[in-house]
């Protein structure tokens, strides 16, 4: 009962949060300068023929009238026509989306396994050196932003000694039919590890750069938290049983530190999300950030709205399951009402 | 009578050189319950804590044996003392709500290290551990053995944590202030079960408080600690009859008795401290030459 009476909730809310959006970029993509229609014709078009146009395209009318045709399209599952493409967005967009999902999932693995693995090792060997070296480690991850890394990274392993792909999601070559554009999960249910191996060629560098600010952050929360749990009572009885230090970190302390490491990541992981939108470009990843700085410079009004409305769908959709997990996760708030 | 536990010449020092315990050295007898008392800060709490291998980082034992069951563990290598330790003796905490891991069920909590540790199967270690339940008296074993701690009250807890630390017949238990963190209703009965926990599997018990009417309950013989110091080693009877050292008797006498209403606490005086303090300074001078 109390579970069904927090989802509806969560789910009227998620409504409202997804409307004020709507409304936030309809506006803001109308009020700043660049007429999309003026960029579509050549450059000898008349007035003329820009108002024939932007009556085609219902830009004529107000910004309240344009929004309720919009909306009254949303409702129905249709999200408008692409102004630079002339194809339905809700389309294009889905299309593109398996793509950002892959790297943005793929980075937060990347992100938890090196985060995670500095915070056990940190805590394993906490108050010597080793923490030390973790420490500085985590806090030069930490100062250095996404699109930097990026940077170094194709610099170190794309020039100095390439060895990665530093553009694109998948080698033309390679000739394969997907059925899903989730080309690197597909390729791993059907067990194809020469194309698994290109994605991954293609995919580790973007995904390094997203991950390893977050690594960072994981790394220094989770730390905190597990050697705060390292003085608890149930700590120091489980040491008492015989167990190595290694079993009473990972079996004792880590279920019960892990919590407030991971709402921190639910929030962080939207801002990795966001931070596709750069690192696709800069590597060429054919992904949704990518489609939105191209439907931007475009001013492809219809577009640009799509994607970020998707964008809001999955950050709320990530805030959900962070919420969910939390309290799979801690057992206090189970059966609390 | 074999002594599961002698602790001889004992001293555990701050970095730095400030020693915790200076000196310590004490029998506990297999059948047995050697309490071990004096003020908050005198240390008692670190033997239990020294001999379980779970000092404070800052601490270190720089002299000193402790023999666990004929063995000296303080010359074993880090891993083979920590089995042996697992193996051998068991803690009963202060805290049974902070003791247990709030995440995990009952269940597994007692019977994981049989498993782990002791290489038990799985359904030796849950038929002990719901005998256990039963012996320390909790209502439908079954049950709570699938509960989280938070579900439980703290007296409840208090008999799963020793119901756990019985389970694997350890020769030597230490009750570090099992009840002070109880209820006063709750307390009598906490301190009733582990005595009789502790005769009927005649366990070693080394018991911490700083409740010299917990001692005269279930002790047999006690140490008396001033400043990590054993300044006093005695039978519970002699103790109680006529202590030898002023520290003790002083001590003794500053307990409250409750048939006297009007009665006004005795703090221990300024010159039995002074005196002791003397003692333990010129301790500290022999320790150096």
């Amino acid at each position: 009962m109390a579970l069904l009476r927090t989802f509806l909730l969560r789910l009227v809310t998620t409504i409202i949060t997804l409307f004020g959006v709507a409304v936030i970029v309809f506006v803001v993509i109308r009020v700043v300068p660049g007429n999309p229609i003026a960029m579509m014709l050549p450059p000898g078009a008349t007035e003329d023929d820009i108002a024939q146009l932007q009556a085609l395209y219902g830009f004529d009318k107000s910004i309240l009238e344009q929004f309720i045709i919009w909306l009254s399209g949303v409702v129905q599952g249709d999200f408008g026509t692409s102004i630079s493409t002339r194809q339905p967005v809700a389309g294009l967009v889905l299309n593109r989306l398996p793509a950002t999902l892959e790297l943005s999932i793929i980075s937060l693995i990347f992100a938890v396994l090196m985060g995670g693995t500095m915070a056990l090792l940190g805590t394993r060997y906490r108050d010597g050196k080793a923490e030390g070296v973790i420490d500085v480690i985590a806090g030069m991850a930490l100062s250095i932003p996404d699109f930097l890394w990026g940077l170094i990274l194709i610099l170190l392993f794309g020039v100095l000694w390439p060895v990665f792909h530093i553009s694109g999601r998948i080698s033309p070559a390679l000739n394969i039919d997907f059925s899903t554009q989730f080309y690197l999960f597909e390729a791993i249910l059907r067990l194809r590890f020469d194309v698994i191996y290109d994605l991954i060629g293609h995919m580790l560098m973007p995904a390094l750069a997203l991950a390893i600010p977050l690594a960072a952050i994981i790394a220094q929360l989770l730390k905190q938290s597990l050697k705060e749990t390292m003085h608890l009572d149930y700590v120091t009885l489980a040491r008492t049983k015989g167990y190595s230090e290694g079993k009473v970190i990972t079996r004792e302390a880590l279920p019960n530190a892990v919590l407030p490491t991971l709402t921190l990541v639910g929030v962080q992981f939207t801002f990795l999300i966001g931070g596709t939108v750069i690192i696709e470009r800069l590597f060429s990843y054919e992904g949704l950030g990518n489609m939105a700085i191209d439907a931007v410079i475009n001013r492809d009004l219809p577009l640009i709205q799509g994607i970020v409305i998707l964008f809001a769908l999955l950050f709320t959709l990530v805030n959900l399951t962070v919420d969910i997990l939390y309290v799979v996760l801690n057992p206090r708030l189970r059966n609390a009402r | 009578m074999t002594a599961y536990l002698s602790i001889r010449n004992l001293t555990v020092t701050l970095t730095g050189g400030t020693p915790i315990l200076r000196n310590v050295s004490l029998d506990v007898v297999a059948g047995q319950v050697h309490g071990l008392v004096g003020e908050s800060g005198a240390g008692k709490s670190m033997i239990g804590k020294a001999v379980l291998g779970t000092l404070p980082r800052a601490l270190t034992i720089s002299t000193g044996e402790i023999w666990l069951d004929g063995v000296n563990i303080l010359t074993l290598k880090p891993s083979q003392r920590r089995q042996r330790i697992g193996a051998i003796a068991a803690l009963i905490p202060q805290d049974p709500l902070t003791a247990l891991n709030p995440s995990k069920r009952i269940g597994p909590q007692i019977t994981r290290r049989l498993v782990d540790i002791l290489g038990w199967s799985k359904q030796v270690a849950t038929a002990r551990a719901l005998e256990l339940l039963a012996e320390v008296q909790i209502p439908d074993p079954v049950r709570v053995m699938r509960t989280y701690p938070h579900e439980l009250s703290g007296g409840m807890r208090q008999r799963i944590l020793i119901a756990s630390a019985f389970a694997a017949e350890p020769k030597l238990i230490i009750a570090d202030e099992p009840t002070t963190a109880l209820d006063v209703t709750v307390q009598k009965q906490i301190l009733r079960l582990i005595s009789d926990m502790q005769t009927r599997h005649s366990t070693a018990l080394l018991f911490v408080t700083h409740d010299l009417g917990v001692v005269s309950k279930v002790c047999d013989t006690l140490s008396v600690l001033y400043a990590g110091k054993v300044v006093e080693d005695a039978r519970m009877h002699r103790f109680f009859m006529r202590p030898i050292h002023p520290y003790s008797a002083a001590l003794l006498a500053a307990t409250p008795t409750y048939t006297d209403p009007t009665g006004s606490l005795t703090p221990v005086s300024p010159k039995v401290i002074k005196a002791v303090e003397q003692e333990i300074q010129e301790h500290d001078m022999r320790a150096r030459q």
